[in-house]
């Protein structure tokens, strides 16, 4: 046995970072099981905040005084701090977004305009989340590209057999996210990534999930594209990262113009763009968001990103032995390798009730088709609750969860 | 009993319960004890969207008074249900124009079951008024 199993997660010390842990709802403790939507925010985070505004806040990149250089070399050390919590090769390859949302359709709007043609195919997956969708099939209707999508086995894991048949020479790109967002199911990227290349397409990979539960490596795993939301990883809403390999994002046109995407702008023809990554990056960006998300990422990377995914295992264990033991509940994505995020419907009671009531008792789940139509409509259902566990939560909460729900079902049955 | 009566009802019973559980369960009681909505009502006109679960509400115009028929597959809108009935049900469309909901406020409902829990409350009001508006006209 190595050294490193004996290490488990000081979840006391990690919980005291978190000030918004301390609150009570309806009378009663915060027990936040809504990490898959949005995690909380530690105190170095929230700092950043005050931090920025009270010292250096300043527009990035062009100004000659000192307090631009500051923020500018803040905000631009982040880009450093990504690369390497994506193991990517390069700093340039980490173009800076809203969020995952806006990452995939960015990629949608350059790569997939200036290389995608009628009769192109796309395959996605059955797990997909509305914004690895919906990108896809604005530019399908526009463009007359076609969209596979990969099936699911009633655990909820993709089905490979059927990529492999899926899968052809037409297949241009494969976008695929690397963690469900409504069952947690962990898809195998780097087999993906293989068999995607060996047919000459492209992989973008959904990280939104994945990055706040496992190390990742883009490199290993193989992808082209890799996408990730700060607010799910311990950071601030509104900022976000893509990654993408230099050769593509060399190659890709803009996508929106404005300041910091331009080398020169005339009115003759002779505005040139930018290179990589600020050709991507137009107007002013949110500052003080992305410095904050890197102090997320340093606040993840002091503790562990290893440790953090162990202790949500743990976690994820724990609340399934709880939850399997009660009456009618079934719980859905029962996939072999799985990240903290545990679905459920309940015989008898509506998931909106349960979501309203176990609310009253200060536990924040969520219920709803976590924008996964097409996946829950698969398994029969247009709702589930979602529990979904983060680094602050202990075996103690889901037991109180747990509780919880047994004793809102019987309100409710 | 008006629906101003109707509404002070409602506020007595609620005034019982010293917590929201236990209110959350009186309204859970009093959904169980709807009518049956026919099958053949459901349709696409009678569906209430904004809402997470299913709702479905008919009326019927009989001797000028509006009759309220509605369902739901959650136990809290079908409570819900129950409870706009008893102001809203077998009344003149001009008197349900002229009911305030006060009771949302005075319930603690409104803080409760606010519009972005899209609980289906405030859809299903929104509909009682339409339904009043358009057969007073």
């Amino acid at each position: 046995m190595s050294a490193f199993s004996d290490l488990t997660l000081d979840v006391v010390k990690v919980r005291a970072d978190f000030p918004i842990l301390e609150r009570k709802v309806h009378g009663k403790p915060l027990i936040y099981l809504d990490n898959a939507a949005t995690s909380q925010t530690p105190r170095q985070v929230i700092d950043v905040f005050a931090d920025y505004y009270e010292r250096y806040n300043a527009n990035i990149h062009r100004g000659l005084h000192t307090l631009s250089d500051e923020a500018t070399a803040a905000y631009e050390a982040v880009r450093e701090t990504v690369a390497r919590f994506l193991n990517a090769n390069k700093r340039h390859e980490i173009i800076f977004t809203r969020g995952t949302t806006e990452a995939i359709n960015l990629v949608a709007n350059t790569w997939g305009r200036a290389n995608l043609k009628a009769g192109d195919e796309i395959i996605l997956s059955m797990l997909e989340h509305h914004s690895n969708i919906v990108p896809w099939q604005l530019l399908a209707q526009q463009l007359g590209l076609i969209i596979k999508v990969i099936p699911v086995d009633e655990h909820g894991a993709l089905d490979m057999a059927a990529y492999r048949e899926l899968i052809s020479e037409r297949t241009r790109l494969v976008a695929v996210n690397h963690v469900s967002n409504a069952f947690g199911t962990i898809n195998p990227i780097r087999d993906m990534a293989a068999i995607a290349h060996d047919h000459g397409a492209l992989i973008l990979v959904d990280g939104a999930q994945a990055a706040p539960h496992e190390p990742i490596d883009v490199q290993a795993l193989g992808v082209d594209f890799y996408a990730f939301s700060g607010h799910k990883v311990y950071g601030p809403t509104g900022a976000g990262a893509l990654y993408g390999r230099a050769e593509l994002l060399e190659a890709m046109p803009p996508w929106q113009g404005g300041g910091e995407m331009i080398k020169t702008v005339g009115f003759d023809g002779g505005t040139s763009f930018a290179d990589i990554p600020h050709r991507f990056e137009a107007g002013t960006p949110a500052i003080a968001e992305v410095i904050a998300m890197g102090k997320a990422l340093d606040w993840v990377s002091n503790i562990g990103i290893g440790l953090i995914g162990s202790w949500e295992q743990r976690l994820l264990a724990h609340a399934n032995d709880r939850l399997r033991t009660i009456d009618g509940l079934r719980i859905l994505g029962t996939a072999p390798k799985k990240a903290g995020v545990i679905s459920f419907v309940v015989d008898g009671a509506h998931s909106q009730d349960i979501g309203l009531l176990i609310d009253q008792l200060g536990v924040a789940i969520r219920t709803g088709h976590h924008c996964a139509q097409p996946l829950l409509k698969h398994f029969g259902v247009d709702a589930t609750c979602r529990a979904s566990f983060g680094a602050y939560n202990t075996p103690e909460e889901i037991d109180i969860f747990a509780d919880a729900l047994e004793r809102v079902i019987g309100m409710v049955r | 009993m008006t629906p101003h009566e109707a509404q002070a009802e409602l506020l007595d019973e609620f005034d019982i319960f010293d917590n929201w559980m236990d209110r959350y369960q009186y309204i859970i009681d009093m959904g169980k004890q709807l009518p049956t909505f026919p099958e053949e009502w459901k349709g696409a006109d009678t569906k209430i969207e904004g809402c997470q679960s299913n709702v479905w509400m008919h009326h019927e115009l009989r001797e000028g008074r509006i009759h309220f028929y509605a369902t739901s597959d959650a136990a809290i809108v079908s409570g819900l249900i129950a409870v706009l009935m008893r102001i809203y049900d077998d009344r003149t469309p001009e008197e349900i124009v002229a009911t305030q909901p006060t009771f949302l406020r005075a319930l603690g409902l409104d803080k409760h079951l606010s519009p972005t829990r899209s609980n289906g409350l405030h859809a299903m009001l929104g509909r009682i008024y339409q339904v009043a508006e358009n057969e007073a006209a």
